[in-house]
């Protein structure tokens, strides 16, 4: 009965993780991709322990899922940390401008 | 068919839709940060099938090391891809 | 020769939970002991938490309250998904399912910290590099226009 019921949960935490894959695919700004890499991460860990108990040796997913936890933390900061930079340095130039900039019209 | 394979499907189906969308990305940091998820399901695949040393290897240099390296060299390069 | 020490340790730990195995063997008529039923119920509650925070994603109009949704959601679902399956996983009260049991709350504990640390981190690069909030009259560019249909 449990076995089964392991299934559903899992099941179900991948039809829940549709909706973070959605807005990576559709996301308008690249944080919002960022946002749902951390929510499937997070997931990851989680999904993890779902299959450590479908196979019954749980002792050992357990201190993997603890690890991913950590990975998924540590890498979505360091993207986080790097994003923050771009802005912070000051000697990249702005991009040049292709088209040249219309001449304002003289008011009269 | 079994709960695992119902998971293996899942996953398979995921993988191939973030390796997708990581490909069609304009912005290279992001497509990068897609990556990290298609390692992510990569790991997991390989914990579902059971060989779990192999998992946690993927899972420490996928997760851990390579996003973080694609991400180091996005800035050293151009963010936007040309094509 | 360590071994047998932390052996005699256990022993010596004389409070052994024996009686809960009785107790938990006794209510589990069709293989579902009492620990099972709460353990399936929490993951069941964890599930529906986890839902929220998907629709949240899916449906919210900006960024920031995307972001909101997400740290919100799955992180009070991966607790409660997590501490059903260590009930879930304790119906035999061995040492080795204690154990399991401690480690996952390791788990809860280090997503419980890094959660808020990780969305804080990205709030804030996010706020830095100008994505501005939808307001009540503005209709933010960088959402795509089907909101406002």
């Amino acid at each position: 009965m449990t076995e089964g019921f392991t299934v559903f949960a899992g099941a179900a935490l991948f039809v829940l993780m549709l909706p973070a894959l959605y807005r990576v695919a559709v996301g308008p700004t690249s944080f919002d991709r960022l946002v749902a890499v951390n929510v499937i991460g997070t997931k990851t860990a989680v999904l993890l322990v779902v299959i450590g108990t479908l196979f019954g040796r749980l002792d050992m997913f357990v201190d993997f899922a603890l690890a991913y936890a950590l990975l998924n933390f540590v890498a979505s900061l360091a993207v986080a940390r790097y994003l923050n930079r771009t802005r912070s340095t000051p000697e990249r130039k702005p991009a040049k401008r292709r088209t040249p900039r219309k001449k304002k019209a003289k008011a009269s | 068919m079994t709960g695992l394979a119902l998971f293996n499907l899942f996953i398979l189906v995921f993988m191939v839709v973030a390796a997708v969308i990581s490909l069609r990305l304009k912005d290279l940091l992001t497509a990068s940060v897609v990556f990290g998820i298609y390692s992510f399901l990569m790991c997991l695949l390989w914990a579902e099938m059971g060989a779990v040393d192999v998992a946690f290897t993927e899972a420490a240099v996928g997760a851990g090391v390579s996003a973080v390296f694609l991400v180091a060299t996005v800035f050293n390069v151009k963010r936007k891809s040309s094509d | 020769m360590s071994m047998d020490v932390a052996d005699s340790f256990v022993g010596g730990f004389s409070f052994d939970f024996g009686f809960l195995a009785e107790a938990s063997a006794k209510t589990t008529h069709a293989g579902l002991s009492a620990l099972d039923v709460c353990g399936m119920v929490m993951v069941s509650v964890g599930l529906v938490f986890f839902l929220g925070a998907a629709v949240g994603l899916y449906r919210f109009p900006d960024f920031y309250t995307r972001m909101h949704a997400a740290g919100k959601g799955d992180t009070l679902s991966s607790l409660l998904i997590l501490l059903g399956f260590g009930l879930i996983t304790l119906d035999d009260f061995s040492m080795v399912g204690w154990l399991l049991v401690v480690k996952l709350l390791a788990i809860v504990l280090f997503i419980m910290l890094t959660s808020p640390t990780s969305t804080h981190a990205l709030m804030r690069a996010g706020y830095e590099d100008g994505v501005e909030p939808v307001t009540k009259g503005s209709s933010s560019k960088n959402t795509k226009k089907e909101v406002e249909s």
